[in-house]
Parts: structure tokens; sequence; C-alpha cells
């Protein structure tokens, strides 16, 4: 295997870590705690850990609505985005934002966005602004398998495709948009062959396994970077939960929930560390336990922390003209 | 002083702000080889090149949220849509994106963005000849400007650029060719501050964009009666300055306000609202309105001419009123 001891327990502890705080998310969410939809990310962790273990720090991320797990894969403090969940003032967006639109703009995370491929072209303008500004930071664009029929998909793309853009947008494909199973829906249903209508590169890779993933991000954005314009990734994966809270799941029957489940991918990657003798079940016991620890510090910190207070409400809709900006010397 | 039509007023403000600020860049349909659909950029493309004048596809919905994307990722930049008819395609852009992102994540992200579209008509029929400013004054987090004069175009336009926020600035077709006052030196007016373009003791017609110029004739033929107007122009329709339309009213006790959008949940509504509940007092009657008479519009020359409010209709208005 190409990778360090020490990258592969990070990977495990990051991929644990958004099990478990999704899963204590969950309980809130059933006991009153947090509101609105939930949609968990359970099932898919290895997408966002591997992409982000290949991303650089400061390369810029957008992602779709169901956003906890790319968050806490980036290394934000759970604390912050469970106290988010519970629209607490400690949280990510003060509260403002909730499940849905996590960002820490300090951190490069620009946002979760919860219209269906409304991100995508935003994903297409910070591309452009980093070229402009000739950074080295690329864009990666993470969404649905449900976002390539709507317009803003070909739109965005079209124009990052166009103008060479530094953008790898990684499709997370788990077969169905809310209960409508992908193929139904879409006269393609293999989403990296719709790749071809922008003449850019694309893969299609095994989404829950977090080396795949993290060598195939690594490519595309290392290929990005040297000017080789957007690439697009086809993640296959399974989400086990419903869409959100409150999803009774007919569309899909419990034996096919369960075969998923014999890829689970925290499964695969503990077996694979396992295989490699990269470390001890004792050592892989520990893990699971700091994430255990991790997120009941995060509920604990969330249901600590006060709301937003009243004169919040009002807060950062316009910023004041005289605060508005004065050029920089971009040399 | 000299005297500069609106268009160029405009061109100019783009081209000194590009000149002052490296990372104000202007994207749009048209906006670099062609130099415009109604030539505001033209010769720009020439000038800056196409690093900084980008011709975009026809998806106004890629414009808008590339836009969105450019200004989060530390750019200025100024998105024109060809007509405001076309800011359809870009709604969730405009309302879901540019207005909500600051907000929306507690304040951590700055949107500085200018849009600029025309409004107007010219036997352009149902789909071309729209004027939605009511739907994006509604909105937090965007300010909306829509300038009458040469003069407010470009030193608004500049401020816009400047400015942090997302700004819905709205020309209109119709003013383009325009002449008025413009200094050649710098200046720049700050947006949410309406001006008061006549004074008079009579009545307040409070209008903006090319009704500001109906608005003008009609005082100006009313003056010859000794009937005095007190013209005053919005600029900005988000953020409302209501503070001259107050002092105004306390004096002239009526008002009338004048719009080219039809007057149903329009501007107009608005301020007669805020007119009525804040200084029912002043009133010596109800505020009136007049728009856009409530039907798509039609093709035939006629008919569009029976479309708007004109300076006799208004100056009938006023009578009427003060009667």
């Amino acid at each position: 295997m190409t990778v360090t001891k020490a990258e592969a327990l990070d990977w495990l502890r990051k991929m644990s870590l958004i099990r478990r705080f999704e899963e204590r998310a969950e309980e809130a969410y059933g006991q009153g705690k947090i509101g609105g939809f939930l949609h968990l990310y359970i099932g898919e962790e290895a997408i966002a850990v591997g992409a982000m273990a290949a991303l650089r720090p400061d390369d810029d991320v957008l992602t779709h609505y169901r956003d906890h797990g790319y968050v806490l894969a980036r290394g934000i403090d759970p604390k912050r985005v469970m106290a988010e969940l519970y629209g607490k003032a400690t949280g990510l967006s003060k509260g403002k934002g909730g499940s849905m639109h996590m960002a820490d703009a300090k951190h490069h995370l620009w946002g979760g966005y919860a219209i269906v491929g409304g991100h995508i072209p935003l994903a297409t303008g910070m591309a452009l602004a980093n070229q402009y500004l000739d950074l080295p930071r690329i864009v990666a664009c993470f969404f649905g398998e449900g976002a390539t029929n709507i317009g803003t998909f070909y739109a965005g793309l079209n124009m990052a495709a166009v103008w060479k853009l530094p953008l790898v947008a990684i499709v997370e494909n788990n077969r169905y948009g809310m209960g409508t199973a992908f193929e139904r829906v879409s006269a393609v249903s293999a989403v990296y062959q719709k790749a071809c209508v922008f003449n850019i590169p694309a893969v299609q890779i095994d989404g829950n396994d977090v080396l795949a993933v993290r060598d195939a991000v690594r490519d595309m954005a290392e290929r990005s970077r040297a000017g080789g314009g957007p690439q697009l990734i086809e993640a296959m994966t399974y989400r086990f939960r419903g869409h959100s809270m409150g999803d009774p799941q007919r569309y899909r029957s419990k034996e096919e929930v369960e075969a998923a489940k014999a890829r689970d991918p925290i499964l695969l990657w503990r077996r694979s560390i396992l295989e490699n003798r990269l470390a001890t079940e004792a050592e892989l016991q520990a893990i699971a336990d700091e994430a255990d620890a991790e997120a009941d510090a995060a509920v604990r910190f969330a249901e600590e922390s006060p709301a937003p207070g009243p004169a919040e409400l009002c807060r950062d809709v316009l910023i004041p003209e005289q605060e508005s900006d004065v050029p920089e010397d971009l040399s | 002083m000299s005297q500069k039509t609106y268009r160029d007023a405009l061109r100019e403000a783009l081209r000194e702000e590009m000149i002052r600020d490296e990372r104000v860049l202007i994207l749009g349909e048209e906006v670099g080889v062609w130099g415009g659909t109604y030539a505001i950029t033209r010769s720009m493309f020439t000038e800056f090149g196409s690093k900084r004048i980008l011709d975009t596809p026809i998806a106004e919905a890629a414009i808008v949220g590339t836009a969105v994307g450019a200004a989060m990722g530390g750019l200025r930049p100024v998105a024109e849509l060809m007509t405001i008819n076309f800011s359809l395609v870009a709604m969730d852009q405009i309302v879901n994106n540019a207005a909500k992102i600051h907000y929306m994540f507690g304040g951590q992200i700055r949107v500085p963005l200018v849009i600029r579209t025309p409004a107007g008509w010219g036997q352009l029929a149902a789909t071309h000849s729209q004027t939605f400013e009511a739907w994006f004054a509604h909105l937090p987090g965007l300010i909306v400007a829509m300038p009458g004069t040469p003069y407010d175009a470009k030193g608004m336009l500049k401020s816009a650029i400047r400015s942090d926020n997302p700004v819905m600035f709205i020309e209109h077709a119709r003013l383009y060719g325009i002449k008025g006052e413009v200094p050649d030196g710098e200046y720049t007016l700050p947006l949410g501050v309406s001006d008061v373009k006549r004074p008079g003791r009579d009545i307040t017609i409070v209008a903006y964009s090319r009704m500001l110029h109906v608005a003008l004739g009609a005082a100006e033929a009313l003056a010859k009666d000794g009937i005095e107007c007190e013209v005053i122009d919005l600029r900005t329709l988000r953020p409302l300055d209501m503070a001259p339309v107050y002092a105004s009213v306390k004096k002239t006790h009526r008002a009338l306000v004048l719009e080219e959008d039809w007057t149903t949940c329009g501007m107009g509504a608005e301020i007669a609202a805020r007119i009525s509940h804040d200084r029912f007092d002043d009133l010596d009657g109800p505020v009136e309105r007049m728009g856009q008479v409530e039907v798509p519009m039609p093709y035939a020359r006629n008919l569009e001419a029976l479309m708007f409010p004109d300076e006799r209709q208004v100056t009938e208005k006023v009578r009427e009123m003060l009667s």
C-alpha cells in the first residue's frame, strides 16, 4: 500500500468521527434538539476523507447540503459543527445556516449549498478567481449524481472547461436522488460519461475505498493545478440512511441496504489496515473510542452553548458601505 | 462640466474603476469583442483584453453564479445581463446565492458583486419589455440601484463596484442616449440616498429611472400654470431613503408615485404604504400611484404606446389630486 501508518490511521479516525458524530446528531434530532432537515452522510465517509487527504489545506471547497462529512474531514472542530446543528451562537455560521449550510471560510470551506446544482457555477467563479489571481489553489466542488440533470451543471462546467479553470468536480453517486433511482430519471446513468460534453478528463472510482478516492483526487487535482483544466470524478457509493430524517425508504429493499453495508467504507479500511499490518486491533479500538469521546464532547459543547442573541437576527444582512473595500496591491 | 450620455457615463465609471482596481473584471454576453449589446463596453476589450473582459456563453445562471464565486474568491466582478428579462434565468443565483451568502454563513463570506442590466422596451413584446426592480427590491441582502441621469449613473456605478455588497444595478435601454452634466474628474455618489431633482411646494412626485423624466416633464408643464411639483428621485430602491420624501410630504401634503412596472405589489405600493403609515397626519389625501397597464406588453406600436403613463396623463392626475 502507498500509505503511511499515520495516514492510514488518520483517515480511519476521521471516518469514524464522522460516523459517530452523525449517529449522535441522529439521536439529538430524535430528541427535537436539532431541527429542519438532517441529511446524513453515513456510508459515504470515504469520499470526504479521501478527497480532503488529497487536497491542500488552502484548496477551495464547495459542497452540497449533505455536508457534515467534508467539514469534519477537513479537521474543523466537531464542537462548532454540532453547535451549528443545534442552532447555537458558537456554531460555524453562528447558528444561522444549520445542517445544510456549513462554512468555515478561514479553512477555505465555502459552504454547503442546498439548491441542487446551484453551487456549481460558484465553483467555476472561485476557480476563475484563482486563475485570475495566479494562485496555486484549485477548487473542489462536491455534488450528488442528482445534480447532473440540472442546467447549472452543464452551464457551470462548460464555462470552466472553456476557460481551462482549476476545478475538480467530485460527483458522489449514491444511486438515489431522494427516493428516485438515478437510472429512472437520467438518460445517461454513468455520470463520468457526461463529461464528454465538456471534453474534460473523467474517471469512475469506488467511492467506498478511501485510498482509491485519495489517489484519484490527488491525480486529478494535480493535473488541474498544472493547467489541465477541470476534471470530473464519479465516486460510486451508497447512503445507508434515508435521504433525510423521516424517510420511509419505500424505494429500496432492506436486502439492498444490508448488502450495501457489506461494503461499509470504515469496515473496508479497517480490514485493509489489519491485512497490511499497519496497526493492531488495540490501536483501532483506541481510535473508535476516541471518535466516541470527540462526538460526545461535541454534543456536550452544543448543549451547553448559548443560543444566538436577538441582536444577531439583523446582523450581517448588508455590510456598512463605509466598511467596503479599498484596492489591494495584487503584485 | 461637460454633457455626456448615460451610456458614456457608465463606460467612464467602468473604465475608471478597472484602472483603479485590478480586481475588477467584466463578464457577460457580448461584452467583449462585440463591445456590449448596448455599447456600454465599446472599445474596452481592446483596452483591457480578454483576461478582464470575458465573453460568456448564453447562460445567465452561470454568468451570475460565476460572478458570485469570483467575488467570494477575491475579485470584484461586474456581470452584465443583456436585459433584465434574462435575469429570470439567473434568479436562483441572485436570490439564494448573491443575496444570502453573507448572512447565511454568519458573515464569514463577502460577495462584492455588481450585476448590471437594463430594463426597457421598444416593440419587443411580452418577454423582452419587462422591469423587475420590485422583485429584487424585495430581497434582504441585496442593494438595488436604478439611476435616472448620466451624473447619477456614473457616480453610483463607481460606488456599486467599490461596495462589498451585491448590487443589482438596473439601467434603462431608453435612457442610454440621454445627455446630462457629468464632471470630468473623479466623483462617487453614495448608494441608498434619494435626491430632490426639482423643488416645489404643491405636490410631491416620487419617481426613478425613466419615469423620473416623465415626472420632470410634467412638472415643467404644470409650472406654467403655477403648480409647483417637488420631484424626488429614489435612485436606490433598496435600501430606501425615505427622508427626502417625508420632508417633501410635510410641505406639500400630497404624493404621487410613478413607476414603469405593474403597480400591483410594486415600488409604488411600498412607497405609498410607508408614507401613509409614517406620515399619515401630513397627508391631505391618499397617496396615488401610476404605472404600467396590468397586461403583458403587446407588440403593436399603438398598443404599446398605451402601456405607460405619459406627461399629459401625469399632469392630469396632478390637477385631479389638487382639485
